[in-house]
C-alpha cells in the first residue's frame, strides 16, 4: 500500500490499507461453516453417482434409515414430492432436478441426501443405501453429441441438442466472396474451473406454519436465481429468505451453482423438521458442483490481402454438461455483443448450438464465456498473420477499432464504451521490451533452443445485461416472454442517532475488498475518512434492497455498485445540506462536507460537526427545513440505460462496459523435458478510472494465475465412459505459487462515460487474454499451427522430441497402450505354464467354486447358473481395500480349448467390468499353457480419485486371478505373468 | 470425505505397538506421518479396524549414524533429516532428494520409513533406497528380519511387508569416495507425483541409474558410464523395458523419452559431482 490513511482526501484512487484483511489475517473472518447453527441441526451427506450415465433400476435406503443417528433419507421421489423442476433457459422439453430422479447423466450427480447427527453418521448411511444402475453408453465430446447415433440424454429432447441458433450481421457472405483469402481455425476448449479454497455451504430451516424456507448459503449471486430456487421450492419470493455469511473463500462464479443444493438442503429441513447443514468436501467440489463449458468451434476469416479482416463465420457448439442449468446457455451469449473483439469486422455470421453431454452442468466461472471465444478469434489473428506472411502485430494494427470511433458500436450490436486501443497496444509494445525478446527469440532460435512470442488483444466486457441471456430466444418468443434487460444495482447508506455512517450492498463480495473502496467512496462525499464509514455486505434477502442483478459476477462492482452507493451519498449530502444550511444560515449549495465538519464554503469557521447535522434527523425532526426531508436512510437503484433488450435483429448491448487488455507472453519450451517456462509476461490494462490501484493490481494477478493454471495444468477431463478422471487435487491441477510468474502490469486509463465514476471491470480479463497469449507463444516457439490446451508437456514432446524409434530387438511383452491418455480401457495378456493337463484346467474353470477360489478375497458365492455365478469380494491394493458384489459369467465354451469369462464387480469405491479369452494349450503331455488376453474398465470413485494408480492396480488385481488359477490348476506350475511371478518368487503368492 | 470408524492405540513402545499389529494384523495400519494414510482414511479408500499410531515410540525416533551406514528410525520425520546440516556429505543423494519429497508441510509431518511402507512407485524416497542399495529393517512379534529394497518393494502400493511386521528403521550406506550422486525429477508441478524421477550413482567404471513414477516400484539398471559407448542404447532398452503407461497427465511415449533424456542429464550431473 503506497499511502497511509491520514492523507486528504480524495481517497478513491488510492490503494488504503484492506478493512477486510485484519480479521482475515488473525483467523477471524466469519465463513459459512465456522458461523454457529442453531441447536439440533442435522448434517448431511450426499450419495452420488458413481457412473456418467445410468438408469436407476432401483434404490432402497431402508438399511441407511435404520442406522442409530439417521433422521432423513430423500431420494428423487421425495424431492420431487416436494418441489418443481429448476427452470430451464431455454424452449425446449426438458427438465432440472437437483437430484437424478430415473436415471443419473454424470458422475456425483446427487441420488440420495441423508440427514443424521453428524457428517460422519451421515456418510455411514451413505454406504447403507443399496442403487441398483443399468449403465448406458455415456457421450461426452460436444460433436459426437449431435450425431445421430449418440446416447440421449434427456429422451424429451430427442437429441442432445438443446438450442440451435443463426445470427447474422452486416453482408457476411458477400465480405467472403469478395475476400482475398480466407482463413480458419478450430478449437477444441477444454473444461476448467475456478476452484475457490472454501467449498460450498448451506443452512437450511422450514417453518411448517408459514410454509417458509430459511436459507443461509454461501451463494455469490445474481439474484435473479433467488426467483428460480422459489419456484423450484413452490413458494412465493417473500417466503424464501436467503442470506449469505459475512465472509467468503472465494467464488470466481463457481458459488452461484450452489443454488440446486440450496433446493436439496431446504427439503432435507423441510422433511427432517431439523434445521440441515451440508457443507460440500473436495471430491463433491470437483465432481458436481460447477466448472466452465468445453467448447468446439470453428471460425473462419474473410481477409484482404493486408491482412484486414473483412468478415467473420463462427460456428461454436456449446457443451452445458448433463443439465441446463440456471443460467446456462448464458455462457455461449455473455460475449456476443462483442465476437469481434477488439476489431473493427462489420460482417458477421454465428451459429450456436447448445448440447448436453454426460458431465458436470456448467455455471459461472472467472472470464465467463470469454475464454471459449478469444481462443479461437487470437489463435486466428496468429494464423492469418503466418498464412499471409505478415507480422502478427501488423494483423492486429489493421484491424483494431480506430481511435477516436468511441463509443462504438460492434456488428453485433455492443456498444465499447471508451478507449484507445492502439495508444495502449503501442505503450504496452514499448514498456514491455518487445523490441528485446525478439532479439532474444532470434539468439535462441541461432543456439536451436526453442523460444516464441505470444499477442493476444481483447475486449473484456462488464456489467452484464440481464437481457442478454435472452438472444438464445428468437424475437418472437422473445415478445412473448416480456423483455429483459438492464442491471439494477442498489446502495443503502444510513445514518444512525450517533450521526455515524452505515453503508450496506448487495454486492457479495467473494474476498475482493468492496466494503474498504465503498468506504473511500462514501467518505470522499460526505468529507469523513474512509474508518468512519461501516460498511456491510452480508445480503438478507428479507430485509436489504436488492433485485436480480445483485450479486458478485460480470466485474460488476466497479462499474455499478461504487456508482449507486456514490449516488445514494451525493443524495443524503444533499438532503445533509439543507439541513446544515439552516443552522450555518448559508445557502445550501454553500455547504462543505470536509475533514468530519459541515462547513459555510466562505467562512469555514462557521461549522457543525458532521455528526451533529447527520444525527439530527433522528432527535430533532421537527426542527428540519422542509427541502431537507429526513435525512436517515438512502437506497439507491441504478440501471444504466443503454442496457437495453436485444431487438428484432438480434443485436445486443451484452455488457456495460469494454476495458481493453493487451498482452505479450514470451515463452522458453525445455529441449529435454518439453516444459514451458515463462520469460516475460506483459499485460496491458484499460479498466477505465481506477478506484484502487493495489486491487486492480490483486485482481489482475489473481487473473492471471487462474488463467495460467487453464493454459497450463487444469482440465476437468473425463473418459469416453463418462468417468471422472480428475477427482482430486492430486489430478484437477491449480497453479501454485511456484508456477506463477510476476506479470508485468501496465495501465492506459481512458475512463468510461456510462459509469457514475468512471469505472469499468478488471476481475476477469486476464482469463481471456492469457490463455490464448501463452498458447500463442507456444505455437511461434515450435512452429505449429494447432496447439491445444492445457499445454501438457507430454503433449508437446510430440514436436519437441520428434518421432520415436521401435524398441531394438524385440518388441515389448506388454505394448504399451496406445489409447488416448484419458481412455479407461485397459488391455492385458499373459500367459502360464501349468503342470497339470488341460482337461483338468477345464473342469476347474467350469466348476464355480472352484473357479472363486481362484478370485482374490472371493466368499458368499451363489451359483445363478451352470456358467453364472455370483459372490462378494474384497479387492484392493496395498491399504485400500474394498467390498464388491461379483458377478461370473463363462460363454462360447470350446473344450478344452477356449471360453470367455466376463465379470464384473460393484462396490463403494467403484465399478468393474472385465471379459477375459482363456485359450488352453498342451503344450507337453501333463502340461499345459493357460494363455489370456482381457479388456477391463474401472469407473466410480477410485475412477475419480486414483487414476495415476488405478490401470497398474487393476493389472495387479487381474495378474493375481490368472496367477491363483495357475497355482489352484497345477500347483508347482510357474505363472509367466509379471506380476504372478514376482508374488511367487518372492514367496508371497 | 469423513473416514469410517476405527480404534485408535497409540503405542508407548515398540512391544505395545508390534503386540497390538500381531493382534490385528491386515486389519490393522500403522499411523506415523499419515500424509498418505489419512486422505485415504478421509476418501474412506482404506478401512482399517484400528490405526496403531508409533510416533511416540522413543526407540523409533533415532537416526544414528553408524561407520558407514545411515539408520532412519520409523517415526523420523522427513524434515529431520531435511534439516540435518552434514546429510548432504553424509549421503548427497538423500539430501538432493528431499526437497521433491511432497512440500515443506507435508514433510514436517511425514516420516521416512513411511513413505517406504506406502511404497508409491512414484514416490522419492523408496527410489533414493533402490538406488543406493538400502536395506529394510522388518519386525514383529516374533521376528526381525533386514531385506535389500529391490526384494522389499514387489509392486505398485505393494511390498514384502507381512500383516503382523512393522519397518522398524531403513538404513542407507554412506556416500563412497569418488563416486557421484544425483537426482532429477520432472512432475507437473514442484512437488507433485514424479512422472519420471531419476537417481544416479556412478564411479568409476559403474554407473547405475534407478528412475521411479514409470514402472510399479523403483527401477534399477546397471549403464555404461557417461562418456562409454553404448549408453544411449542401453538407456533406450531400460526406456522400454520399464512399460510405462498413459495416464492423465503424461503418455507412455513421453515417460521412455524422459528415462532417456532425463536419464543421461542426471548421470552425467553425477559424473560431474563425483568427489
Amino acid at each position: 500500500m503506497d499511502v497511509t490513511a491520514d492523507e486528504p482526501r480524495p481517497w478513491l484512487g488510492r490503494s488504503l490499507p484492506r478493512v477486510e484483511d485484519a480479521a482475515l489475517l488473525i483467523g477471524r473472518g466469519r465463513y459459512i461453516d465456522d458461523l454457529g447453527v442453531p441447536p439440533g441441526t442435522l448434517h448431511a451427506a450426499i450419495l452420488r453417482s458413481p457412473h456418467g450415465h445410468a438408469e436407476i433400476v432401483s434404490i432402497d435406503p431402508t438399511r441407511a434409515r435404520a442406522l442409530p443417528g439417521v433422521t432423513a433419507v430423500l431420494v428423487g421421489s421425495d424431492v420431487q414430492a416436494h418441489s418443481a423442476s429448476l427452470l430451464v433457459g431455454v424452449k425446449a422439453p426438458i427438465e432440472c432436478w437437483p437430484i437424478a430422479t430415473d436415471r443419473v447423466r454424470y458422475v456425483g450427480e446427487p441420488v440420495a441426501v441423508v440427514a443424521a447427527r453428524d457428517r460422519y453418521v451421515a456418510e455411514d448411511a451413505l454406504d447403507l443405501i443399496e442403487v441398483a444402475y443399468r449403465p448406458l453408453p455415456a457421450v461426452i465430446d460436444p460433436r459426437a453429441a449431435l450425431a445421430p447415433d449418440a446416447p440421449v440424454l434427456h429422451p424429451g429432447l430427442e437429441g442432445n441438442l438443446a438450442s440451435d441458433r443463426v445470427f447474422r450481421y452486416g453482408d457476411p457472405e458477400r465480405a467472403f466472396a469478395d475476400a482475398a483469402h480466407r482463413v480458419a481455425i478450430e478449437v477444441d476448449y477444454p473444461r476448467s474451473a475456478c476452484t475457490p479454497i472454501e467449498t460450498y455451504g448451506v443452512v437450511a430451516e422450514y417453518d411448517p406454519g408459514l410454509d417458509a424456507y430459511d436459507v443461509l448459503a454461501n451463494f455469490q449471486g445474481p439474484f435473479s436465481i433467488h426467483a428460480v430456487i422459489a419456484r423450484a421450492l413452490k413458494v412465493p419470493g417473500n417466503r424464501l429468505r436467503l442470506r449469505t455469511p459475512p465472509d467468503s473463500g472465494g467464488s470466481f462464479g463457481v458459488k452461484q451453482g450452489v443454488f440446486p443444493y440450496i433446493v436439496l438442503i431446504a427439503l432435507a429441513a423441510r422433511a427432517t423438521g431439523r434445521p440441515v447443514k451440508w457443507i460440500e468436501d473436495r471430491l463433491e467440489h470437483l465432481a458436481a458442483s460447477t466448472c466452465a463449458t468445453n467448447r468446439f468451434t470453428r471460425l473462419e476469416a474473410a481477409v484482404a490481402a493486408d491482412g484486414r479482416i473483412t468478415a467473420l463465420t463462427w460456428d461454436q457448439i456449446e457443451d452445458c454438461g448433463a443439465h441446463l442449468r440456471a443460467p446456462e446457455p448464458a455462457t455461449l451469449y455473455r460475449m456476443h455483443g462483442n465476437m469481434t473483439g477488439a476489431y473493427d469486422i462489420r460482417n458477421v455470421s454465428i451459429r450456436n448450438r447448445v448440447v448436453l453431454t454426460n458431465k458436470m452442468p456448467t455455471g459461472l466461472n472467472r472470464g465467463f464465456g470469454g475464454p471459449q471465444v478469444y481462443f479461437p478469434l487470437e489463435r486466428l489473428m496468429q494464423r492469418i498473420a503466418h498464412e499471409l506472411g505478415l507480422d502478427p502485430l501488423d494483423v492486429i494494427r489493421r484491424n483494431l477499432v480506430p481511435r477516436g470511433a468511441f463509443p462504438y458500436r460492434t456488428a453485433s450490436g455492443a456498444l465499447l464504451d471508451s478507449g484507445d486501443y492502439a495508444a495502449a497496444m503501442e505503450s504496452a509494445l514499448l514498456q514491455g521490451g518487445v523490441a528485446e525478446l525478439i532479439a532474444r527469440r532470434d539468439a535462441a532460435r541461432r543456439d536451436g533452443r526453442l523460444y516464441g512470442i505470444g499477442y493476444a488483444a481483447v475486449v473484456e466486457p462488464s456489467v452484464s445485461n440481464m437481457g442478454y441471456i435472452t438472444t438464445v430466444l428468437t424475437a418472437a418468443e422473445r415478445r412473448k416472454a416480456g423483455p429483459k434487460n438492464g442491471a439494477q444495482s442498489t446502495a443503502t447508506i444510513a445514518l444512525d442517532p450517533v450521526g455515524s455512517v452505515t453503508v450496506h450492498v448487495a454486492s457479495v463480495p467473494q474476498g475482493q475488498g468492496h466494503r474498504t473502496v465503498l468506504a473511500q467512496v462514501v467518505a470522499d462525499v460526505l468529507g469523513l475518512k474512509p474508518a468512519e464509514v461501516r460498511v456491510v455486505t452480508d445480503v438478507d434477502t428479507a430485509k436489504d434492497g436488492w433485485s436480480i442483478a445483485s450479486g458478485n459476477y460480470s466485474s460488476r462492482f466497479a462499474p455499478a455498485v461504487t456508482g449507486a452507493a456514490h449516488l445514494a451519498a451525493m443524495r443524503l449530502r444533499e438532503r445533509l445540506a439543507h439541513i446544515a444550511a439552516a443552522q450555518l444560515n448559508v445557502p445550501a449549495v454553500d455547504v462543505v462536507f470536509d475533514g468530519g465538519r459541515v462547513q459555510a464554503r466562505r467562512n469555514r469557521d462557521n461549522a457543525l460537526s458532521f455528526a451533529r447535522v447527520a444525527a439530527a434527523s433522528h432527535w430533532a425532526p421537527g426542527t428540519l427545513p422542509s427541502e431537507a426531508d429526513t435525512a436517515i436512510r438512502e437506497t439507491v437503484f441504478w440501471t444504466p440505460p443503454e442496457l437495453t433488450a436485444p431487438n428484432d435483429a438480434d443485436e445486443i448491448n451484452s455488457s456495460l462496459c469494454h476495458g481493453f487488455i493487451f498482452d505479450i507472453c514470451a515463452v522458453e519450451i525445455d529441449r529435454v523435458t518439453a516444459e514451458v517456462r515463462i520469460d516475460r509476461y506483459v499485460s496491458m490494462h484499460d479498466c477505465g478510472r481506477m478506484l484502487h490501484p493495489g486491487m486492480v493490481a490483486g485482481q489482475v494477478n489473481g487473473g492471471f494465475a487462474h488463467a495460467l493454471g487453464a493454459a497450463l495444468l487444469e482440465e476437468h477431463a473425463y473418459g469416453p465412459d463418462g468417468s471422472l478422471l480428475t477427482g482430486t487435487l492430486a489430478d484437477y491441477l491449480i497453479p501454485t505459487a511456484m508456477e506463477v510468474p510476476e506479470p508485468l502490469i501496465l495501465h492506459h486509463e481512458t475512463p468510461s462515460p456510462l459509469t457514475p465514476l468512471g469505472a469499468k471491470g478488471v476481475g476477469e480479463g486476464n482469463c481471456m487474454s492469457t490463455p490464448v497469449c501463452i498458447a500463442n507463444a507456444v505455437a511461434d516457439a515450435l512452429g505449429v499451427a494447432d496447439v491445444s490446451l492445457p499445454l501438457l508437456p507430454a503433449r508437446l514432446a510430440q514436436q519437441v522430441h520428434g518421432p520415436e524409434k521401435a524398441p531394438r530387438g524385440k518388441t515389448p511383452v506388454r505394448p504399451a497402450a496406445k489409447e488416448a491418455a484419458s481412455e479407461r480401457q485397459l488391455f492385458g495378456e499373459g500367459e502360464a505354464s501349468v503342470d497339470a493337463p488341460a482337461t483338468t484346467i477345464w473342469a476347474m474353470l467350469l466348476d464355480p467354486n472352484a473357479l472363486m477360489a481362484v478370485v482374490p478375497g472371493a466368499h458368499a458365492i451363489e451359483k445363478v447358473s451352470d456358467t453364472c455365478f455370483t459372490a462378494e469380494i474384497t479387492l484392493g491394493i496395498g491399504p485400500v481395500k474394498g467390498r464388491y458384489r461379483a458377478t461370473m459369467e463363462l460363454s462360447d465354451l470350446d473344450p478344452p480349448r477356449a471360453l470367455t469369462l466376463t465379470g464384473s464387480a460393484d462396490g463403494a469405491l467403484g465399478f468393474g467390468r472385465g471379459t477375459g479369452q482363456v485359450t488352453l494349450r498342451e503344450e507337453a503331455p501333463g502340461r499345459t499353457v493357460i494363455g489370456y488376453r482381457y479388456q477391463a474398465a474401472i469407473g466410480g470413485k477410485v475412477a475419480s480419485i486414483g487414476g495415476r494408480l488405478l490401470d497398474g492396480a487393476a493389472r495387479v488385481i487381474i495378474g493375481q486371478f490368472f496367477a491363483s488359477l495357475a497355482r489352484q490348476a497345477g500347483g508347482g506350475g510357474r505363472p509367466a505373468g509379471l506380476w504372478a511371478w514376482l508374488r511367487r518368487l518372492l514367496g508371497f503368492a | 470425505m469423513k473416514p469410517a470408524r476405527f480404534d485408535y492405540v497409540a503405542a508407548a513402545s515398540a512391544e505395545e505397538a508390534l503386540e497390538a499389529l500381531a493382534q490385528e494384523g491386515g486389519n490393522a495400519r500403522i499411523l506415523a506421518g499419515g500424509q498418505s494414510l489419512l486422505p485415504m482414511l478421509n476418501m474412506r479408500l482404506a478401512r482399517p479396524t484400528v490405526l496403531i499410531d508409533i510416533m511416540g515410540v522413543d526407540e523409533w525416533r533415532a537416526v544414528d549414524r553408524d561407520g558407514d551406514v545411515l539408520r532412519i528410525g520409523a517415526a523420523v520425520r522427513q524434515v529431520a533429516l531435511e534439516q540435518d546440516p552434514d546429510l548432504a556429505r553424509f549421503q548427497p543423494l538423500l539430501a538432493a532428494a528431499l526437497p521433491w519429497v511432497g512440500h515443506p508441510q507435508t514433510r514436517s509431518r511425514g516420516t521416512v520409513c513411511g513413505s517406504i511402507a506406502h511404497a508409491d512407485p512414484s514416490a522419492e524416497l523408496p527410489l533414493v533406497l533402490v538406488a543406493l542399495g538400502g536395506t529394510v529393517h522388518l519386525r514383529s512379534r516374533r521376528r526381525k528380519r533386514v531385506l535389500s529394497a529391490q526384494n522389499f518393494f514387489t509392486g505398485m502400493m505393494s511390498t514384502a511387508r507381512e500383516d503382523d511386521e512393522l519397518i522398524e528403521a531403513i538404513a542407507l550406506p554412506k556416500a563412497r569416495t569418488r563416486t557421484g550422486y544425483a537426482f532429477r525429477e520432472v512432475a507437473r508441478r514442484h512437488g507433485d507425483f514424479a512422472i519420471v524421477a531419476c537417481a544416479a550413482v556412478v564411479n568409476g567404471v559403474r554407473a547405475q541409474l534407478a528412475v521411479g513414477g514409470v514402472a510399479d516400484r523403483p527401477a534399477l539398471c546397471e549403464l555404461p558410464a557417461p562418456g562409454a559407448a553404448g549408453l544411449d542404447e542401453a538407456l533406450d532398452d531400460f526406456a522400454w523395458s520399464l512399460e510405462a503407461r498413459d495416464d492423465l497427465h503424461a503418455t507412455a511415449r513421453y515417460r521412455r523419452e524422459l528415462v532417456r533424456r532425463l536419464g543421461r542429464t542426471t548421470l552425467e550431473e553425477a559424473v560431474r559431482c563425483r568427489a
